[in-house]
């Protein structure tokens, strides 16, 4: 399996603070990999290196190289940073549907990127809404405003409309955290039928979310990537004492 | 299909297999023992590689699934009896490789007469027949069937009681065949091993698909606890 996004030696700095130290990580491309650690070990600032996120943050100093498809993205023109966006999709911890319709969130980033044919666009919500396996619950509701949606339908709703541009790679900052077990369930299956198509980070403080949904996990601990592997062998046999403890629940 | 629902049933196809490719071993060594062909029954001791294999294959998936799914109530019941079922298969696959290096051992074809007063050939068929019906009970969700096997491994039990006596008798009628006749005695002794095996597989299909813990209750129990 060929890799998608690789960054070498990238050390982050917010101000005076090491968030990230040194990370060598190589991410499979069509896969899921689950990324996980305590508050503050630097999963969620890994993270968004992949579309420049952490550049809107003040005072933010990045060294080394962060590859997606064997191009480093930090070094591309800033013109080029919108399309790096379109192509890398972002899905948050809690949901932010747009204050409009079910269907004006998901076409809204086809109309920002200029498509203005409507049949078009049409096709492309109710295609992205059955990637998002939401077509069935809101087909007959279309108009209505997205936050009438219950709270597992409008992560839901964040994924198909991050799907509707057409990304390689979605980025999952604890997309279900806020959702009760049924939300949380559709979510994982939804993240397993996505991953044929799309490369899936996703970070995670739910370690069995992390088993049960990625082919590999990180284990991140106070900015260092303590141990990367496929998430079966992290789950049973991990080579780090520090991940043991971490996974058992003997942390510290 | 959920993730956890596709490894399931993956690891249901894979024990299924097993369950096969133990049933195939089983025969393929009787059929060695009946027409002393010693190349089949080297062809057994061979494939025990492969049932070996399947055991350490569908230990490390529910080992995989344990750890990355938590599987609760019938998903976790149908983890841990195929861990249990695989367990039991792989036995009788040491089983069958055991009947053929029997066979291997035997210097000369065994005497019909021999076969059928010792009653192993009949033993043969019941084992035979139980383990093929227990994949069955699995398949099709079949407690009822599962239970006959308790029936039946007494069949298998009372033609392994009487073998003692009736291969001391082959030895006075067939002097010639000392050899032979001591071989089959071991060989009785294996295969009501396979009629225990599939008593404890029954036990497993029966706690997957009704939850009921059957093990160590009195034989009457497990019968008629319907």
């Amino acid at each position: 399996m060929a890799n998608k996004l690789e960054t070498i030696d990238v050390h982050l700095h917010y101000g005076d603070f090491h968030a990230l130290k040194g990370i060598t990580m190589a991410i499979p491309e069509n896969s899921v990999t689950a990324l996980i650690g305590p508050s503050g070990c630097g999963k969620s600032t890994y993270l968004r290196l992949f579309n420049r996120m952490n550049d809107l943050i003040p005072f933010t100093r990045i060294t080394g190289q962060v590859l997606l498809d064997g191009e480093d993205i930090y070094q591309i023109k800033s013109s080029k940073i919108d399309a790096l966006r379109r192509n890398v999709g972002m899905v948050f911890q809690k949901p932010n549907p747009f204050p409009k319709s079910i269907f004006e969130n998901v076409a809204y980033g086809l109309r920002v990127n200029g498509i203005t044919d409507n049949s078009f666009i049409e096709n492309q919500v109710e295609k992205t809404l059955h990637q998002a396996a939401l077509w069935d619950e809101v087909k007959d509701k279309l108009k209505k405003s997205a936050f009438e949606l219950s709270g597992g339908q409008q992560q839901r709703l964040c994924i198909a409309r991050a799907l509707a541009i057409e990304p390689s790679i979605i980025l999952m900052d604890e997309p279900a955290s806020a959702l009760d077990p049924l939300s949380t369930g559709k979510i994982e299956d939804l993240i397993f039928e996505l991953k044929s198509k799309y490369t899936i980070i996703i970070v995670t403080h739910n370690m069995q979310q992390a088993g049960r949904v990625s082919d590999h996990t990180g284990f991140f601990y106070l900015g260092e990537l303590i141990e990367f592997d496929k998430t079966k062998k992290i789950f049973t046999n991990p080579a780090k004492q520090e991940t043991e403890n971490y996974i058992t629940g003997r942390f510290g | 299909m959920t993730h956890l629902d596709s490894e399931l049933k993956m690891l249901k196809a894979d024990i299924i297999e097993m369950w096969r490719l133990v049933i195939n071993q089983l025969d393929k060594a009787k059929d060695a023992l009946t027409n002393f062909d010693r190349d089949l029954a080297e062809e057994v001791v061979e494939n025990e590689k492969r049932v070996n294999s399947y055991e350490l294959k569908i230990d490390r998936d529910c080992e995989n699934i344990f750890a990355l799914f938590q599987p609760v109530a019938t998903d976790l019941r149908l983890v841990l009896a195929t861990m249990k079922i695989c367990n039991n298969l792989e036995r009788i696959g040491d089983i069958a490789a055991s009947v053929a290096d029997f066979v291997l051992d035997a210097d000369t074809d065994f005497n019909k007469s021999i076969l059928e007063h010792t009653k192993i050939l009949e033993m043969y068929a019941i084992a035979n027949e139980m383990i093929a019906d227990t994949l069955e009970a699995f398949d099709k969700e079949d407690t009822r069937l599962a239970r006959t096997m308790f029936k039946r491994d007494k069949i298998l039990d009372k033609i392994d009681e009487a073998a003692l006596d009736r291969v001391m008798e082959c030895i006075q009628n067939y002097p010639e065949q000392v050899r032979n006749s001591l071989l089959v005695m071991s060989m009785i002794r294996k295969l009501e091993r396979v009629g225990d095996q599939s008593k404890n597989i029954a036990e497993e299909i029966i706690f997957y698909f009704e939850a009921k813990v059957l093990k160590h209750k009195k034989k009457k129990q497990k019968e008629g606890d319907e």
